[in-house]
């Protein structure tokens, strides 16, 4: 049940795009065609949890434990040590996809170096070791890793299917007679506004 | 003379918010008012100053490489520092701001600035054009900010003027992508007109 909450928060009512402004980029950038959209968000929920899972140990087990016999705690490092390992993390998991399973690789290859820059995976790693977790019927608290991964995995479903909703859009668009001043990015924000103000309507289930 | 042209285009030509299209994510998140989007936009500053400073000088020992792992750590240090001194003399502000200042790192202007002028210019022309790009990215940030705040809340620099409520769907998430999107319009337009004449 407590998963159920953490699932529908995650991907309805904080979405990650249009109500936490995270991976706005990609948002934007790779939102032309349907297909290339769905392509980087199946890419994104693999490596938004396994870069999660990563992290999480990390901050539990690497930045606050007892070194040398005395406790420390260097979560001051978080920013500098996240980055590369997501970085690092990117690289293999393209290696290793390359190697394991090429047809996979050829669908979602071209999308894995993008993701080092999506701030959502960044994003998403720092705020499931930082801030609890609160929602109507569950006792605010921290995330232990089982619901972290699940809560980022979430998190980036919600991004696949504001990227997938939101480039359906965009397609019609292209057929549409925009005013030139609009052309490109202002109409794209202006439409990615109103979907957001469709995704308010989320806000208080849960 | 000639050197302040770098500082010039940062502000106008290049700018990052309305003609480069860069860092979108702190550009929509944090200007819920003028306040916060010119904190977020002088910690930006900051590290690209810093950031374009240290890569000028360090890229002609870096090997090619693996020259982007070695920005990113160069810049990922700044951002904590930056982080760290706002903790401790701007704590409102730093809440406010939250993720969005370790995001720094990842902001695609930092990076971008990097590798498309730092690794290429003197020292002092690299902190010229980050402190031109951190100009730009302020006034963007400030600008928007101060529209959302307004409208959504009646208030210029957290001064209210009226007392009534304001529109309060600018200062939640579909005004900023309104408000970015109507003042890209309004640059265009500008820009149209100019060329025109």
């Amino acid at each position: 049940m407590e998963y159920l909450i953490i699932i529908i928060s995650a991907v309805f009512v904080n979405n990650v795009v249009l109500s936490q402004f995270l991976g706005i980029c990609p948002f934007l950038g790779v939102s032309k065609k349907v297909s290339t959209a769905f392509g980087m968000s199946l890419a994104l929920v693999l490596v938004m949890g396994l870069a999660t899972l990563v992290t999480y140990l990390i901050q539990n087990y690497v930045l606050i434990n007892t070194w040398f016999g005395e406790k420390m705690d260097i979560t001051f490092m978080q920013t500098i040590v996240f980055i590369l390992v997501i970085a690092a993390l990117v690289q293999m998991v393209e290696i290793i996809l390359k190697k394991i399973n090429p047809s996979l690789y050829q669908a979602l290859g071209i999308f894995l170096p993008l993701i080092t820059t999506n701030c959502a995976v960044l994003g998403a790693s720092i705020l499931v070791v930082t801030k609890e977790f609160a929602a109507k019927g569950v006792e605010s608290h921290m995330m232990n890793l089982g619901e972290s991964v699940v809560y980022s995995m979430s998190l980036a479903i919600g991004f696949g299917i504001a990227i997938i909703l939101f480039a359906g859009m965009r397609e019609q668009l292209e057929l549409s007679n925009v005013p030139k001043a609009l052309k490109g990015t202002p109409i794209a924000l202006i439409t990615a506004g109103l979907l957001a103000l469709a995704f308010m309507g989320f806000q208080g289930i849960v | 003379m000639s050197k302040f042209k770098y500082l010039i285009d940062g502000i106008v030509k290049n700018n990052p918010t309305f003609v480069l299209v860069l860092g979108m994510c702190p550009t929509l998140a944090t200007t819920t008012s003028a306040v916060n989007g010119m904190g977020m936009g002088l910690a930006t500053m900051a590290v690209l100053l810093c950031s374009n400073m240290v890569i000028s000088l360090l890229a002609p020992v870096i090997p090619n490489k693996v020259r982007i792992p070695c920005y990113i750590v160069v810049i990922a240090a700044f951002v904590t520092v930056v982080q760290l001194v706002m903790q401790a003399f701007t704590p409102g502000l730093y809440e406010t701001l939250g993720i969005f200042i370790p995001l720094i790192v990842v902001n695609c202007i930092v990076l971008g600035r990097a590798e498309a002028f730092a690794n290429k210019h003197s020292v002092g022309e690299s902190a010229l054009d980050g402190l031109g790009i951190g100009i730009g990215f302020t006034l963007a940030l400030t600008c928007i900010g101060l529209i959302r705040e307004i409208l959504g809340n009646l208030s210029v620099f957290e001064n209210k003027f009226s007392s009534s409520d304001g529109m309060l769907v600018f200062v939640l998430a579909p005004g900023a992508f309104l408000v970015l999107g109507y003042l890209m319009v309004l640059f265009n337009k500008l820009k149209d007109r100019k060329k025109k004449a």
